[in-house]
This record gives C-alpha cells, structure tokens and sequence, in this order.
C-alpha cells in the first residue's frame, strides 16, 4: 500500500512538473486548474471538516490579489499613479523588481488574509450553520462592493497587474505562473495531507459532528476552529495572488471578490468531488474544471444558466460526492471493516 | 463634517421619509422570507430573484401598454404559480435535509434567474413608469414621488389582508400547524406537502407583490436579486420568526439606514453597507447570546 502511494504521488508530481511542455496550449488552462484545487482544498478544510460551511471564502482570495498586485507595484512605484487610468504604461518593472516584486507580493498575499481571518475569526465563527453561511456570504459581497469604492486600488476601473518583463522566450510567461500555481498546489496538498493525519483533524471533524459535545469533551473549539480558518485563509489568499497575476487585471466585483463565479466555484467543487476527504476536492475541481471549461467553450452565453442548474442537480441528487459514493460502493478500501452478513443485510433493506 | 446632509438638516428629513416608505416595501419582502423560514426551515437565496422577476412582469405590462400598477394585481398571480413550480422541481426535495443544502440549491436557483431573465430582458435597468407625480412638502424642500406613497400603501394593504388570511382561512390555519409542527400537524391529518407547497407559492406571490412595486418606484436590472435576499434576511433576524410588527418596523429602519449610508457614504457604498450592516448584527446577535452561553439557532 505505501509503494503504491509513492508511485502515485511521485507519478503525479512528475506529470505535474512536464505538463506544460506535453500540452503547451493548455497552460494556462492548466494554471487555472492548479488553482482551482488550491481553492477547492482550502475550502474543504473548514467547509468539509470542521463544517463550516462558508460562502465567503472569496473574501481572502479577493484580498489576497488585490494585496499581491500592491505590494508588487508598491515596492518600487507610487501606487496611486499606477492605478490612475494609463499609470501602468508610465513606469516599467525591470525583471529582477518583477521577479523580486511577485515573490513579496505573494508571501504578503498569504499571510494578511491568513491574519485576517485570525482577527475575526473570533467574531464570525461563533455563528453557526446557515447563519455563518450567510454571514460570510455578505462578507464576500460587502468586500467586493467597497473595493469598488476605494480610489488607490483602482475603485471600478479596475487595477492592472504589473505585465511579465521581456525574458525568456514567448511562451516563458505561461510557464512561470503555471509552476507557481503548481507549487502552490504542491505545498497546499503537503501542508493539508500532513495536518490531515494528525490529531488536529480529528478535533476538526469532532465540531463538525456535535460542537457542543466537542466542547463538553474539553476541547477549546473556538482556538480550533479559528486556527483552521487561518489555515484555509492563508492558501486561498496565496492562489488569490497568483491568479490575480496570471489574469493580468482585477476588477473588484468580476474578477477578485468574485461570488458568483469563484466564490461558488470553490463550493460546488468540494462538494461535487465529496465534502470532508483529502481527494475529493482535487477531483472535483478537475472534474468541474473539464466540464467548466466545455459549457463555456460551446455554450457560450448560457454557462450560468449550466452552473445553475448544475448546482442544483448535484446538491439534490449527489450531494455526498464522488468521494462519498465510491466509499459507499467499496468501505473496504477506505479501511471500514464490514463484514459480509451486515453487507448482505444492508442489501436486503435496499 | 461638511457633509451635504449636516449642512441642509431638511435632507435629513428627505432621507427618513424615503427610507421609511423604501423600508415598507422591504419589510413585504422579508414578511415573505419569515413565513417560508418558520414554516419550511429553508432560506431561500433566490428570493430576490423573485422579487424581480415580478418587477419584470409589471415591467412588461407597462411596455405593452397597460398601466404598471396593475401589475399588483397580475405579478402575484402569476409569481404565484412560479413559486408552487420552484417547489415542485426543487424545494421539496431539500426541504427536510441539511439547512446547507437549501440555501445551495436555491443559490443555483437564484444564479439560474439572473441568467435567464438577463437573456430574456436585457441587462439594461429599467424602471416602469407610473405617471404619479410627486408630492412638494415643507415649502417644496422634501420631494416624494407620489409612486413611493402608492408602493408603501398598496403593501401595507397586502400585508394587513396575509395576516387576515393567515388567521382566519383553513389553508392559513394549515400553515401556523405546520409551522409550530409539521410532524403533529400531520398526524392531525394535515397535509403539509400541499402546506409547504401553498407558502411557498404565498412566499413567491409577496415577492411578486413587491417586484411590481419596485419596478414602478425604483430600477430593477436582472442581478439586482441579492441584496433584496440579504436585506429581508436581515429584517427577519433583527425581528425575530413570528415577529410580524417587529418585521414592518426593521424593515423601516433598514430603510433609513439605507438611505442615510446612500448620503454619508456615498451611492457606492450602499450596498456594500447593506452586507456589512448584516454581518455587524450577526456578531452582535452572537456575542449577546455567547454571554448566556447560547448561539444563534
């Protein structure tokens, strides 16, 4: 069992590391995806474990671009000419200030959500159920609309990105957001696999069960679960900036603090994928990535009407995911003992 | 400060009213999002949608010819039989499951109208023109479009004759069952299936109401849905379930919350207010309940 593991892994990680030079007309497609799973990763951690179930999660990744972009321009040009109209044509990064600028940009980028999120934490996550669901959902919207309104982040006319300096050749611009995204992938999954087998999840999962026993029990629930939004916070915020990158423009509401698109994006693929297991997001995400990327290719104009009624079919008719089915079919290779006159009981009830 | 509003206090004035008779209409809205809640347990983020879907309804009569306010009268009907067919395809399989997976559903159902009313009536903002005329007070410093008045009378009607209806009709008395029990209620030879799929239909009918309304005093745009959901909800909890004065006067002073944070703030930060406002009172609701070692339920 763990020389397969290893041979998956490490064959994921290899096909990982040469995708874009196997299909080099996906690579942004393929960055997109990477970033996709990071959120549908982050989202799991406090919607599928600890069950929370957040609509506002876009608010670090919406935070997150927006940050990456400042610190990125901030560090060597004024920032308010940059985001006046024409400012991005004024001054240019040379591409060590570029390279020097992201790389800031994106460690800021993930740790002031993550402390964000820390702050208040406290105060949101002593709601629960539907009225932390809508109350993060109005913390997503209540982001994007005053962004809207700030002047030096460009306000409704957006705030271009700094353009990728002249190095390399042509194609030297996907390839360095796509290994961005896949590390940031990398890292999520490491960091969430490693905390994933440790007591943590456990008490994670103990509030998702029955919070009040949980705290009964002698847990500090409110310590965990704030750590665990923080943790989420902090990966989002991260694929927030690389993203913010990789488009090239943020606009507040259709771009960064994007609700309806990636705000419930992240959502429907945890879900669609199985809430509350390591693999489920990540097939999700591609998953819903594939069938995104078909709707809006060949059903141009009428992809929310798809997402909608996507949304609905699989919150109705399969909302334990594919994770949670396949572990119904087969509970053996999810290590759940049953032995066969309890199996051939539960068929008979079937 | 050297606000416009400190400077001429009569705008004050101005802003309270309109946010007075806007804070009617929306307390019709959340009216509609209480009964669903108590009696169902669901959370329907579609509701705004709702209520612009009837604002189009009246929209269209007005573009056709007939006067808009007449929409009053055919937008519920027909919202009315939307509503029972949302149920039909949709609620009733979530209505006794997670509370989560409601408000999903009917977030996909709230995305599935933008789009849909997008391709079927633009993405331009209209407004039906009603042809009121306003009303000069306080030697014609504050202006009210007579339409306004019209809007917050007509709801007061429609929620005066509801709670006529609920207390008194047998399909009312059905619904106040269901809601204080659904399983006794059911025993007692209720048949809350047809109860569940009434309220919502009654729920999507207010909608319709008030979307007329809206279309004829204010702008409807097909993604305009949200904020009214968030605005009604919270009106209901500030109010509390059940609470039917206490809906009409939240909703009042939303409405002039509104209207003030629209003079301060500034027009680009009303809506944003509006979500902040929800998220301040939620806290503010968890913390006072965390003292008695409760939470919000």
């Amino acid at each position: 069992m763990k020389k397969n593991n290893l041979i998956l892994y490490g064959g994921l990680l290899a096909l990982g590391l040469v995708a874009p030079f196997i299909f080099p007309a996906f690579k942004v497609q393929l960055s997109i995806l990477c970033v996709l799973i990071v959120l549908a990763i982050t989202w799991n951690i406090q919607g599928g474990e600890m069950g929370y179930n957040s609509f506002g999660n876009i608010l670090f990744y919406g935070l997150g671009m927006y940050l990456c972009a400042s610190v990125q321009v901030g560090m060597f040009f004024p920032l308010a000419e940059w985001t006046e109209s024409g400012g991005e044509k004024t001054f240019v990064h040379t591409p060590v200030q570029f390279f020097q600028g992201i790389a800031a940009g994106l460690v800021v980028a993930a740790v002031i959500p993550a402390i964000v999120a820390g702050l208040i934490g406290y105060s949101i996550l002593g709601l629960r159920g539907h009225y932390f669901a809508i109350g993060t959902l109005g913390l997503g919207v209540a982001a994007g609309e005053i962004s809207g309104g700030i002047e030096i982040i460009g306000a409704g006319q957006g705030f271009t990105t700094p353009p990728f300096p002249n190095v390399g050749s042509l194609e030297a611009r996907g390839e360095f957001f796509y290994y961005c995204s896949f590390v940031a992938l990398v890292l999520t999954f490491i960091a969430v696999k490693s905390i994933y087998s440790t007591r943590f999840k456990l008490v994670l999962n103990a509030i998702r069960d029955n919070e009040d026993k949980a705290e009964a029990m002698g847990i500090q629930t409110m310590k965990y679960k704030i750590i665990g939004w923080m943790i989420s916070a902090f990966f989002c915020g991260l694929a927030g900036g690389i993203m913010g990158g990789l488009v090239g423009y943020i606009d507040s509401t259709d771009v960064a603090f994007d609700g309806r698109e990636m705000g419930v994006f992240m959502v429907l693929m945890a879900i669609l994928g199985g809430k509350g297991t390591l693999w489920g997001p990540v097939i999700g995400a591609t998953i819903f990535h594939i069938f995104k990327e078909g709707f809006w290719t060949f059903f141009l104009g009428w992809q929310y009407v798809a997402l909608g009624v996507l949304i609905v079919v699989i919150v109705i008719y399969f909302p334990e995911g594919i994770m949670g089915w396949l572990r119904e079919k087969y509970p053996e290779r999810f290590g759940e003992v049953i032995d066969d006159v309890d199996r051939k009981a539960q068929v008979e009830l079937k | 400060m050297d606000l416009l509003i400190f400077q001429a206090p009569i705008l004050m004035v101005q802003a309270s009213m309109d946010g007075i008779l806007l804070g009617i209409l929306f307390a019709l809205i959340a009216y509609g999002m209480a009964l669903q809640w108590g009696v169902m347990n669901i959370i329907n983020i579609a509701q705004g949608d709702l209520v612009i879907l009837g604002g189009y309804i009246a929209y269209f009569m007005y573009l056709y010819g007939i006067h808009p306010a007449w929409g009053v009268i055919v937008s519920p009907i027909i919202m009315y039989f939307v509503g029972i067919g949302i149920y039909k395809l949709v609620i009733n399989k979530v209505v006794d499951r997670d509370l989560f997976i409601s408000i999903l559903a009917t977030f996909g159902i709230s995305i599935l109208f933008m789009q849909l009313m997008n391709f079927a009536f633009g993405a331009d903002v209209v407004l039906a023109n009603s042809g009121y005329g306003t009303t000069m007070l306080f030697d014609n410093s504050v202006t009210l479009p007579n339409s306004k008045i019209f809007a917050a009378i007509i709801s007061i009607i429609f929620a005066i004759g509801l709670v006529l209806y609920m207390k008194k009709s047998k399909l009312g008395r059905a619904i106040r069952a269901t809601a204080q029990n659904a399983r006794a209620a059911k025993i007692l030879g209720v048949d809350t299936e047809k109860v569940y799929a009434a309220t919502f239909g009654i729920n999507a009918a207010l909608c319709g109401v008030a979307g007329a309304l809206i279309s004829i005093t204010f702008t409807i745009h097909p993604y305009m849905g949200l904020p009214y959901t968030i605005r009604s909800f919270m009106i209901v909890i500030v109010a509390g379930l059940g609470n039917l004065p206490g809906v009409a006067i939240s909703g009042m002073g939303l409405g002039v919350f509104e209207e003030f944070a629209d003079y301060i703030l500034g027009t680009e930060f009303r809506i944003g207010s509006v979500f902040l406002l929800l998220v301040l009172i939620l806290v503010y609701r968890r913390f006072k309940l965390a003292k008695k070692r409760e939470y919000l339920k």
